[in-house]
């Protein structure tokens, strides 16, 4: 066979280069996933909640039965490792820096829905060491229960009190699990995902489709003609310790 | 060195300290097993007291591992030469400390399977990654530092030149490793107790009291079971760095006290309310505040007047009494105190659980353990260049006779 040293390095080298580049080819240019978001998705720049106290009184219950079974929420029975995505609680533990000591009978006996306020300058995204904890485009602070080291640096951070963590295994403690959302394991921090994953298939969050009285309103902040806008502009609103610059996205007609 | 240090000297008594070292290491091993499995519900910890113990004693030993510094600065900047015998003692117990407090960060974590998340995710915004810098590049630095100037030593030359290019680096370094854990706590909203500038400077001025003080109480455990005398003008000099760092660190905290009763703001005042006096009907920890006051005031009385300073039982009174107090400041009192008062204006007591206690033991007993092999080595080295440097004097004065 007529081939030089030369020629043959030449061919050798180009075909090993070529075979190389093949499979970097598919990594670099390959085709993109088939994810596509549904189209019925409910989508805002800002996401934002008005909690009418009045209206929701009665819902209160019902709210939060509905986000602990849908997010599969175990029931602990301990108050020292209880898992709470949403609870009630009174004005003035609530809003500490309001209360005074002539408070109306009915104020302080007033039951408030307390859950996180997905802060547009969220001191638990900050801390978190391996962003398991972030913000999505929408404005929402979001938990990837399966990137969490559970170093509880987000509970000592958020001033609201609105995080929890698996101290044990929730798995036993979940009454009727809902293969649509995951279950978490020991050792993660969990909370409020304004329902994130409804809002991506185009239903209301568990809580606002709870409220029969129109008790919650849940919209877009960034847009001027949404309905919590326009509560916004109707209503007198009170947020919980605003003094901290965590801007809260949580507001309260009371 | 090692294998001459471990093997070529044998000692008994050394051995068994070892072996009982050993032991609480292999129970609080077993402890841990049981955590991993049950989860952290079987430490005393809460949805409130999120953190406790564990973070406590990691706080608490960062300030053991960055205090080497205050014999490495007065050496290598100052020339202070009666440091020169000891700063390898130093170094050696930051590398311990630093090697707990990363085993405290472990331990306290709800999933260490996932803990190099925190590398393959880095996140510049969170004082944890920076913390986990900070931390590796002093245990790098305190390794590579100790080991070289040891071995140098031990063959009678100087060592290599970089060396003291990571020395210089190490002095800023240590100061890093303490301010950076300071600012875990001092950067949060809504934690009253921690929302203070005053964490990273008290935390390093009590930080130069207790590592001191127990480098003294190590001289004086060197000294009498293995025979290396530290000199007493290093020790002297020590204790002088202990009652002026002690004072400093005192005034710290009772500047505190101005600030939170004279404001009167009630966040401010509700930790230092819980500790001291109690609140709200709930005082778990009223005694052992007492008893740091109490040992505070003992540690100034016995460390101010040099009568007592320079005497050596009221000395180590004196240093103990330091290391407890300050143990109980920042190890107990600081971490759970500032968590308290719960964002909602709620109290939760915290009381540790027994496999949490058994594990903290375990993780002093590596401590412990890592140490004791190391000041092993350094006293074989140092025993063995003493002998060699008194051979010495001795030649050069018959040399003069003859």
């Amino acid at each position: 066979m007529d081939i030089s040293r030369r020629k043959f390095l030449k061919v050798g080298g180009a075909s090993i280069l070529a075979l190389g580049a093949l499979p970097l080819r598919n990594v670099l240019a390959g085709t993109p996933g088939s994810y596509k978001p549904d189209s019925k998705a409910k989508k805002a720049k800002n996401w934002a909640m008005v909690i009418d106290v009045n209206k929701l009184e009665d819902d209160l219950e019902a709210c939060i039965a509905a986000c602990h079974k849908i997010h599969n929420v175990p029931d602990i029975g301990n108050p020292k490792e209880e898992i709470k995505w949403a609870w009630i609680d009174t004005y003035e533990h609530l809003f500490l820096d309001n209360k005074h000591d002539y408070l109306d009978e009915e104020m302080k006996n007033k039951k408030f829905l307390a859950l996180c306020n997905h802060c547009e300058n969220a001191a638990c995204v900050r801390v978190c060491p391996t962003k398991a904890t972030f913000k999505n485009a929408e404005g929402i602070v979001m938990m990837d229960f399966h990137r969490c080291i559970g170093c509880r640096y987000c509970i000592a951070a958020c001033p609201y009190g609105a995080r929890s963590f698996n101290f044990r295994d929730p798995r036993p403690y979940i009454e009727e699990i809902n293969p649509e959302f995951p279950t978490r394991m020991k050792g993660v921090v969990e909370k409020c995902n304004f329902c994130a994953e409804r809002l991506a298939v185009g239903l209301q969050p568990a809580c606002v489709e709870a409220s029969k009285n129109g008790g919650i309103i849940f919209g877009d902040l960034d847009d001027p003609n949404s309905e919590v806008r326009k509560a916004l502009a109707a209503h007198h609103t009170i947020q919980r310790k605003t003094n901290l610059g965590t801007q809260p996205k949580v507001f309260y007609i009371v | 060195m090692l294998e001459k240090a471990l093997i070529k000297e044998r000692n008994n008594s050394f051995y068994g300290w070892l072996f009982f070292l050993l032991v609480l290491i292999g129970i609080g091993m077993g402890a841990y097993i049981y955590q991993l499995i049950e989860g952290l519900t079987v430490t005393g910890m809460s949805r409130d007291i999120s953190w406790g113990l564990y973070i406590g004693q990691f706080t608490f030993f960062v300030g053991v591992a960055a205090s080497a510094v205050m014999l490495v600065l007065p050496y290598y900047l100052h020339n202070v030469k009666e440091f020169g015998r000891i700063t390898v003692v130093g170094e050696f117990l930051a590398i311990g400390s630093v090697i707990m407090c990363m085993l405290f960060i472990l331990v306290d974590m709800g999933m260490p399977m996932r803990v190099l998340n925190m590398i393959l995710h880095p996140t510049p915004t969170s004082p944890m990654f920076w913390d986990m810098v900070v931390l590796s590049g002093y245990l790098l630095l305190n390794l590579f530092i100790g080991w070289n100037v040891l071995e140098a030593e031990s063959k009678g030359v100087h060592p290599p030149k970089w060396v003291k290019v990571l020395i210089y680096i190490s002095i800023p370094w240590a100061v890093s490793i303490h301010t950076v854990t300071a600012f875990l706590y001092s950067g949060l909203p809504g934690r009253h107790y921690w929302l203070t500038a005053l964490i990273a400077p008290k935390f390093l001025a009590s930080a130069f009291a207790t590592g001191p003080a127990l480098l003294i109480i190590i001289c004086f455990l060197l000294k009498k079971f293995a025979g290396f005398d530290a000199g007493k003008e290093a020790i002297r000099k020590l204790s002088l760095i202990v009652t002026y760092s002690m004072c400093i660190t005192i005034f710290m905290v009772a500047v505190e006290f101005f600030t939170a009763f004279y404001s009167q703001v009630p966040g401010h005042m509700a930790t230092l309310q819980y500790l001291f006096a109690g609140l709200h009907g709930h005082s778990g920890f009223v005694p052992f505040m007492w008893v740091f006051a109490i040992l505070s005031v003992v540690a100034l009385v016995l460390l101010i007047p040099k009568k007592t300073r320079e005497k050596e039982s009221t000395l180590l009174i004196g240093c103990i009494s330091v290391f407890i107090s300050m143990w109980i400041e920042k190890g107990l009192s600081f971490v759970i105190g500032g968590l308290v008062e719960n964002p909602l204006g709620r109290i939760t007591e915290y009381t540790p659980g027994l496999a949490e206690i058994l594990i903290i033991v375990g993780i002093w007993a590596i401590g412990a353990f890592i140490v004791s092999v190391l000041y092993k080595i350094v006293v074989s080295v140092k025993r063995e260049t003493d002998v060699y440097s008194a051979n010495t004097i001795q030649i050069s004065t018959r040399n003069e006779g003859l």
